[in-house]
């Protein structure tokens, strides 16, 4: 069985992410430290709450991350997930980011209600994506956000949804993936990006 | 394209669903887990859980049934019903729901909204709002109340407290406004005039409120069928609309309130 650390950043709900994992057959398990990330197959960085903190939370880990990606374990960013992997943010100020993919955090436009709550579509550029692996096009998934990532090269933009402009809610750059939706609240579809995630590490 | 939420309701006493259900082959109709499981299959977006326990040993049976929820529900849930502190919030979203409804407590103490949206994010913090109209006559414009004309008269909208027993004089519309300055992430509207007639949701608070907050609103109180539903997304500007009878009593799946959502145009997740 595969065992992933779900990294506990202080903040959230991280029991629906594990339970999700779980449902799909991996042995997943919360950790806040450093020594909880040794010996683990991937790491799986979750989101709720505000990238300024979650940044500061994360500082001691920094560096383990990076070293897990640089042996080659995969890494899942979920939601504020996502953003934390970017160069930077500018939620609240401007926060340095853990830099895996290059670009910046900006705000959704006022023209639309904020938080983007709710289900929306995604709108797959790549089918081969290992995440999206037998995900229809135009599926819906759950989002709760009010930042999104504008994405600079380097990094694949494997989905994308709108909602008042056009964002990328798919990422990766292999065996980094993030996606800006919450899987473990996407129903089935959202259990199967997680089984995806899961074959994935298992391969 | 960002679809519109229908959201069954499940009230909730000592663990058990308290409402008749009309589903068929559920082993345990009072079991919220099974329950919640059935409307997950049907297709419903997001369930809220209304606990209307009054007595000490609400706490525990209230944590212990969000996390058998939290174990076999992938679509997100709130929960709702006697939140009076920020370690009360705490506690249900770790114990893992995704957000939390309050409504007594955010009256009595507003400043509950803003302590709670800074920690946890204003994305997990729902306000509910009770509502009850107060009809003025012609000639009459009471200080510090939205006075609109509707179809049944001039009125304004009080707040109501400690599940829709006592009335608090405070307008409605402004209560909403300030609890979105003060970091509320979504509202629960509920109109008691409306409540349990079947005759629809109060559209003119609906539309009223759509124009003036700028965070989604969840529309309750009312639904006796599927247009019901439709009116409060289309004409009240709702974000999505909770029921708890049509659906509990199997006159209608969340599947064919869906259905009949699609065939007038409104983008849903079927």
């Amino acid at each position: 069985m595969v065992r992933i650390a779900i990294v506990d950043y202080g903040v959230g709900n991280l029991k629906s992410i594990r339970n999700g994992l779980r449902k799909v057959g991996a042995e997943a398990f919360v950790t806040g430290s450093v020594e909880g990330l040794k010996d683990v197959d991937a790491v799986v960085l979750p989101g709720v709450g505000a990238f300024g903190e979650a940044i500061r939370n994360l500082a001691d880990m920094s560096g383990v991350l990076r070293s897990l990606v640089d042996a080659g374990r995969p890494l899942l960013g979920i939601c504020l997930g996502l953003q934390l992997l970017f160069t930077a943010s500018t939620e609240g100020g401007f926060h340095r980011g853990l830099g895996f993919f290059r670009g910046l955090i900006v705000k959704l436009p006022s023209r639309v209600k904020i938080p983007h709550i709710g289900w929306n579509t995604l709108e797959i550029l790549n089918p081969g994506c290992v995440l999206l692996e037998d995900i229809p096009d135009g599926s819906y998934v759950y989002f709760v956000h009010s930042y999104y990532a504008k994405v600079e090269e380097g990094v694949n933009v494997d989905a994308e949804t709108v909602y008042g402009v056009r964002f990328p809610s798919v990422v990766s750059k292999e065996p980094v993936f993030a996606t800006q939706f919450h899987p473990e609240r996407s129903g089935k579809v959202g259990l199967r990006v997680l089984e995806n995630f899961v074959n994935y590490v298992r391969r | 394209m960002l679809a519109k939420r229908i959201i069954p309701c499940l009230d909730v006493k000592k663990g058990r669903v308290v409402k008749g259900v009309g589903f068929k082959g559920l082993r345990d109709a009072g079991d919220p887990v099974e329950l919640a499981l059935a409307y997950y299959e049907q297709g419903a977006d997001e369930l809220v859980f209304l606990d209307i326990t009054a007595s000490y040993e609400r706490r525990r049976t209230l944590i212990d049934l969000v996390e058998r929820v939290s174990e076999v529900l992938f679509i997100p849930f709130t929960v709702g019903g006697g939140i009076r502190t920020v370690s009360d919030i705490r506690s249900v979203l770790s114990a893992g729901a995704d957000k939390v409804s309050i409504n007594t407590a955010a009256v009595k103490n507003p400043a509950i909204i803003e302590e709670a949206s800074r920690r946890f994010g204003s994305q997990c913090i729902v306000v509910s709002i009770d509502v009850k109209r107060v009809y003025v006559a012609e000639d009459e414009t009471p200080a510090g109340k939205e006075v609109l004309e509707t179809r049944r008269g001039r009125c304004w909208w009080d707040v109501y407290i400690y599940g829709g027993r006592q009335p608090v004089g405070m307008d409605a519309l402004r209560w909403a406004e300030r609890a979105v300055e003060l970091g509320a992430g979504e509202l629960l509207v509920s109109s008691l005039d409306f409540d349990g007639t079947k005759q629809g949701y109060d559209i003119e608070l609906l539309r009223e409120l759509s124009r003036r907050v700028s965070v989604p609103i969840i529309a309750s109180s009312g639904a006796g069928n599927p247009r019901h539903m439709l009116e409060a997304l289309t004409v009240g500007g709702a974000d999505a609309a909770l029921a708890a009878s049509i659906f509990h009593y199997g006159q209608y799946t969340v599947e064919e309130v869906k259905r009949y959502l699609a065939e007038h145009g409104v983008p849903v997740r079927l």
